[in-house]
């Protein structure tokens, strides 16, 4: 059995600056052994603690879909130690990858169903790996109508700009970019809070989940909104940050009363969250 | 379990006092021997080399003997990263097979509850590591301690969980009880005789004699879902007034196992070690943006007793206290679990 502490040795194959203020940057990386690629079996919504020899390990979720296959990537603040050390490594060096950890989102429910996913910031990683994996031709037939709201406190703090520019051109995705304020005069898409913007697009609940990623005020002020539309607390989507260690349930550090965030978690639904303690 | 069952007369022998050195000489010949051993004012669990070291007239052990499982620090690999590249080397298992010898019933019941968390979804290779090839045989007592608690939180003096082998002192020799097939093994050694119907009977009584002998700690009946309940109550506050966050408590604790993985590293190699943490730290919970879901002492101190008496009991089906009373003893301040469970216990229940 593999010994679970053990992180999967990688390359960075490509290291990109994803924001203005160069404090989100994306790694792709590739595993040295194509074996462990095959271990390292994920599904969207799952994350991975990143290891660097020397410095420590960070839990960070997924930003890559499976669809993908041949590199896994991680979009990382820097914020801590870790992260700091990992901004300042170059294409070509070699850490180590452990996971995947936690569960994902509740892809079998939400088959046949219309998605609504709304980021806020750089907690947008894990809603690109989805958004990825849904139009992928093999599985969107599986779901109805994709709609996305995503928001940044302005446009140069938009993770995946190119992406979301192909995004905008296609017809089965309803893309909503948003930024908090821009002086921009060629701004081309909503100017406004996430959830005010929510409010405005998101016409209805019904036969619907909807996925939540954002800092806590966002996603504060984005629950009553969906409540209001409709969206009973089971299909409402969250994806939580703790500290974390171990990521295998072990370490005792990142429960919310029984349930323990890298292992139960990070993926819960808001009716889960209302029956647990308010720790977070 | 042995067929039979536990504590019926075909597994269990008597071991004579004066036979017990050659009986541990044969153990320390293949084994690695752990036992109570004096040093200074204190009974601390160590690796023997003479049976003369070994002490069995105590009370218990300041430390849990839990680090013999699960050492405070511990090197889960080595690396060392050259030219693109990082090469790993995880420490080798045990080379000799081992024994922990006269430990309390408490702890070896503690040993349990690690066994349940360690070997969940992720089985933990480092701790069964050990655990496979370590004997335990306890050492019943039958002179519980003002601050023994055991029996009510599941276990007792006397309890044979979590032990191959049970020996209980009749004064002139113990009677020893098999529990497991390797504990019956045990007891193939000569130093053992057989046991005999008076033997029996007086064991029964002094079993008897120390459980009475215990205070029972008042406690609700369906705690863990009376202390969610409570999660909010301003009692929580008043019960951790004094508390200093210094952590004796789970340090101290046989099944306390919280623990932080860090590297040290030198020029280009190093080692990830596991180290004991604590949940009564503030750091421990304390996110890199610094937002920290356990800001204050009542907050620490709540995870901890939740932990034991409410979290555990619903995902583990089992307290995570044995009722060994370190924490008791050991507070600085004073801070007493029975109270706090008592006090918790008499709550309202918002």
């Amino acid at each position: 059995m593999h010994n679970p502490y053990l992180p999967y040795p990688v390359r960075i194959d490509q290291i990109t600056t994803e924001t203005e203020d160069r404090n989100l940057k994306t790694f792709r990386f590739v595993f040295l052994d194509p074996e462990d690629e095959k271990k390292f079996s994920y599904i969207p919504g799952q994350f991975a603690e990143l290891s660097i020899a020397g410095k420590g390990e960070i839990p960070i979720g997924i930003a890559s879909s499976p669809t993908e296959g041949g590199v896994v990537t991680f979009t990382v603040n820097k914020v801590g130690q870790v992260t700091n050390y990992l901004h300042n490594m170059k294409e070509g060096e070699v850490m180590g990858i452990r996971g995947p950890l936690g569960n994902w989102y509740p892809w079998e429910e939400m088959e046949g169903k219309n998605v609504v996913i709304i980021g806020g910031g750089f907690a947008f990683t894990t809603l690109r790996s989805s958004i990825v994996y849904m139009i992928h031709p093999d599985n969107r037939p599986r779901f109805k109508d994709i709609t996305v709201v995503y928001g940044a406190r302005n446009p140069g703090m938009l993770l995946y700009k190119d992406e979301l520019a192909a995004w905008e051109q296609r017809d089965d995705i309803n893309m909503h970019i948003t930024v908090d304020a821009t002086d921009d005069p060629n701004w081309k898409y909503n100017v406004g809070f996430v959830p005010t913007v929510t409010e405005q697009k998101i016409k209805s609940a019904d036969d619907a989940f909807a996925i939540v990623c954002g800092p806590p005020i966002m996603i504060k002020f984005t629950q009553p909104v969906l409540e209001k539309l409709g969206f009973p607390a089971e299909k409402i989507i969250l994806s939580l940050e703790m500290r974390m260690k171990c990521g295998i349930g072990i370490c005792g550090r990142c429960n919310i009363g029984d349930q323990y965030v890298c292992k139960d978690g990070p993926v819960f639904s808001l009716a889960q969250l209302k029956r647990m303690p308010p720790e977070y | 379990m042995i067929p039979g069952g536990y504590g019926l007369p075909p597994s269990s022998k008597i071991l004579k006092k004066d036979r017990l050195p050659s009986f541990l000489e044969r153990l320390l010949e293949e084994r690695i021997v752990f036992a109570p051993v004096r040093r200074g004012e204190v009974i601390l669990i160590r690796e023997i080399h003479a049976p003369s070291e070994v002490v069995l007239e105590y009370e218990n052990a300041k430390e849990s003997p839990k680090s013999i499982f699960f050492p405070e620090r511990e090197p889960l690999f080595r690396y060392r990263t050259e030219k693109g590249k990082v090469e790993v080397d995880i420490p080798p298992g045990r080379e000799r097979s081992r024994v922990v010898f006269g430990i309390r019933p408490c702890d070896a019941r503690g040993l349990l509850l690690l066994d349940k968390v360690l070997g969940g979804e992720y089985r933990d290779p480092y701790y069964f590591d050990k655990r496979a090839e370590t004997l335990v045989v306890s050492l019943a007592c039958d002179h519980p301690n003002p601050s023994c608690f055991c029996l009510s939180m599941g276990g007792g003096p006397c309890s044979p969980e979590g032990s191959d082998l049970l020996l209980l002192d009749l004064s002139d020799g113990y009677l020893a009880e098999a529990v497991s097939e390797r504990g019956a093994a045990l007891l193939e050694d000569p130093a053992f005789e057989k046991s005999d119907e008076e033997s029996l009977a007086v064991a029964k009584k002094i079993k008897r004699e120390s459980e009475v002998s215990m205070k029972p700690v008042a406690m609700k009946e369906n705690l863990e879902e009376h202390l969610e309940r409570v999660f909010d109550d301003p009692v929580w506050k008043d019960l951790t007034e004094t508390c200093l966050g210094c952590g004796i408590c789970t340090y101290l604790c046989p099944t306390c196992y919280c623990f932080d993985l860090c590297d040290e590293a030198a020029g280009s190699s190093g080692e990830r070690i596991r180290v004991w943490d604590s949940c009564q730290f503030p750091l421990f919970t304390q996110q890199a943006s610094g937002l920290n879901p356990r800001p204050t002492a009542k907050e620490r101190f709540r995870q901890r007793i939740m932990h034991k008496f409410s979290y555990l009991p619903k995902s583990q089906a089992m307290l995570g206290c044995v009722g060994c009373g370190r924490c008791v003893t050991e507070c600085p301040v004073n801070l007493d679990i029975r109270e706090v469970v008592k006090s918790l216990s008499g709550g309202n229940g918002g």
